[in-house]
């Protein structure tokens, strides 16, 4: 059977493992740390550097990350590795609902997405990577131009929910939540990984 | 305090964003006798630009970067009323703002706090700016740059709809246009025919004095 490695940003880890399981797809997992996001002309090197790792391992390897920022330089890398893909999209929040966000967005211009991992991890990749547990007064600076937070909810568990209105509560923001669940991801996976589960 | 400490003082405290010390330092230089102006160029901006520097490196990121702003704006605040008038009738106006549909603006601000520092007159329309906003304010103020910032790929494309805005109501060859964010590029400029694009806030300033005087001496010839 082909060994097929995933590259997952951390922030589309665990949903890329929960959807593995749930369709029988035998896939290695190999995170990148989420917070890179904000980093985002660090993502090639540490995508490349796992790509290094995992040199002749693995039959397929697939990169669980949209462009997230790297403003096609992620795509550059990967043309020099034939065969790898990344999914299609610019973002993660593209991935889950690309036509859903574009309206969110274009209703109200001020609108802060969140996925299940951002608000269950807000206070650290949100909150202390922005710095507003050490300058709370940078709150206005950051959020001062948004008027609502759009929770793309993935699973709606009641965790999830109180995480949800944690975060929009931490930024002084009215949620507002919108079901997408996970077809999005997993259809992206899907395209990206036929041919390698199939073998 | 020496003139120097004075300088130094500011130099540090604005690049560890200690607002306060900034202002004080500031108060107390002018309370001696120091020109403004040494101090807005001998110390803060010298300071913001090493900031700028830390941030490109990855040795700081953004909250060090905005109370770092914020303590430069607030020695703007005191400055400003004592350096206008002298230099920045010349140097010209500068019209900002951040495209329609995009809400990104640390990296506006920062370049308009820049701009000032340098002595440019600084209009900010803010975020989320139609064209039809751009054009009625560029015939309003008559600036000699009017700036276009995007932070999303899905927003970038507002510049072209900006300049055709500006083509169709007669005023592209009026005004200097600049374009700039995360996500803009000096061939994406080009491509929108934007006059100029900086990486960066200070390049910005640069960019922007470079553009005037080559309009200046174009006018003249
Ligand atoms: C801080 C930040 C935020 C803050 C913004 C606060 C604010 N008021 O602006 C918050 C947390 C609110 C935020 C929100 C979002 N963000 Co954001 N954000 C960032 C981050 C981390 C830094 C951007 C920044 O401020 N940089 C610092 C400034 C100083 O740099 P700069 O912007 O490049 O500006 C400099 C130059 O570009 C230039 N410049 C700027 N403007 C101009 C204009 C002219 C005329 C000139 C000459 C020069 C010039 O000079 C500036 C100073 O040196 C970036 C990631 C990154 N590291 O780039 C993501 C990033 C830009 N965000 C992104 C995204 C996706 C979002 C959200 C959609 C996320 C969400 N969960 O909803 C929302 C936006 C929603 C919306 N409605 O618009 C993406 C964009 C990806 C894309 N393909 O478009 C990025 C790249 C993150 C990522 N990896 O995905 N974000």
């Amino acid at each position: 059977m082909s060994r097929v490695a995933v590259i997952a940003c951390g922030a589309l880890a665990l949903d890329v493992r929960a959807i593995s399981r749930a369709r029988g797809w035998a896939v290695d997992l190999y995170p990148v740390p989420a917070p890179l996001h904000n980093r985002p002309a660090q993502i090639p090197d540490a995508v490349q550097a796992e790509l290094e790792r995992l040199e002749g391992e693995y039959d397929r390897v697939l990169i669980a990350y949209g462009d997230c920022g790297t403003y096609g330089a992620l795509d550059q890398l990967l043309e020099r590795h034939e065969g790898i893909e990344r999914l299609q999209g610019d973002s993660c929040y593209d991935v889950l609902a690309r036509e859903e966000v574009r309206a969110a967005l274009e209703e109200q211009p001020g609108t802060y997405l969140l996925t299940d991992f951002l608000a269950r991890t807000f206070e650290h990749t949100v909150v202390r990577e922005l710095g507003l547990d050490r300058h709370p007064e940078l709150l206005g600076d950051y959020f001062g131009n948004y008027t609502r937070v759009l929770w793309l909810a993935q699973r709606r568990t009641p965790a999830n929910q109180a995480a949800a209105e944690r975060a929009a509560a931490r930024i002084g923001l009215p949620l507002e939540v919108l079901e997408v669940g996970n077809a999005g991801l997993e259809r992206a996976l899907e395209t990206a990984l036929a041919g390698a589960v199939r073998a | 305090m020496t003139d120097e400490e004075i300088l130094q003082l500011l130099y540090e405290e604005t690049l560890t964003g200690n607002a306060p010390a900034v202002a004080g330092g500031v108060n107390d230089g002018l309370a001696q006798g120091m020109p403004p102006e040494s101090m807005l160029f001998d110390a803060l901006i010298p300071s913001l630009e090493e900031v700028g520097a830390r941030f490109e490196r990855g040795d700081y990121f953004v909250p060090e970067m905005l109370i770092a702003a914020r303590a430069m704006q607030g020695a703007l605040d005191i400055l400003r009323p004592l350096l206008a008038d002298n230099e920045s009738a010349q140097i010209g106006t500068f019209l900002m703002g951040t495209v329609k549909g995009d809400v990104h603006d640390i990296g506006k601000n920062l370049c308009n706090i820049m701009l000032e520092g340098a002595g440019f007159n600084v209009i900010d329309l803010g975020v989320n700016v139609p064209p039809e906003k751009f054009i009625e304010q560029i015939e309003e103020h008559q600036p000699d740059v009017v700036g276009f910032s995007a932070f999303l790929t899905t927003t970038m494309p507002m510049f072209k709809a900006n300049i055709n805005a500006l083509e169709k109501a007669g005023l592209r060859d009026r005004v200097i246009v600049m374009v700039g964010g995360a996500p803009v590029t000096q061939e994406y400029a080009d491509a929108v025919g934007a006059d100029g694009y900086a990486a960066d806030a200070s390049t910005a300033v640069r960019k922007a004095k470079e553009l005037i005087e080559l309009r200046r001496e174009k006018v003249l010839v």
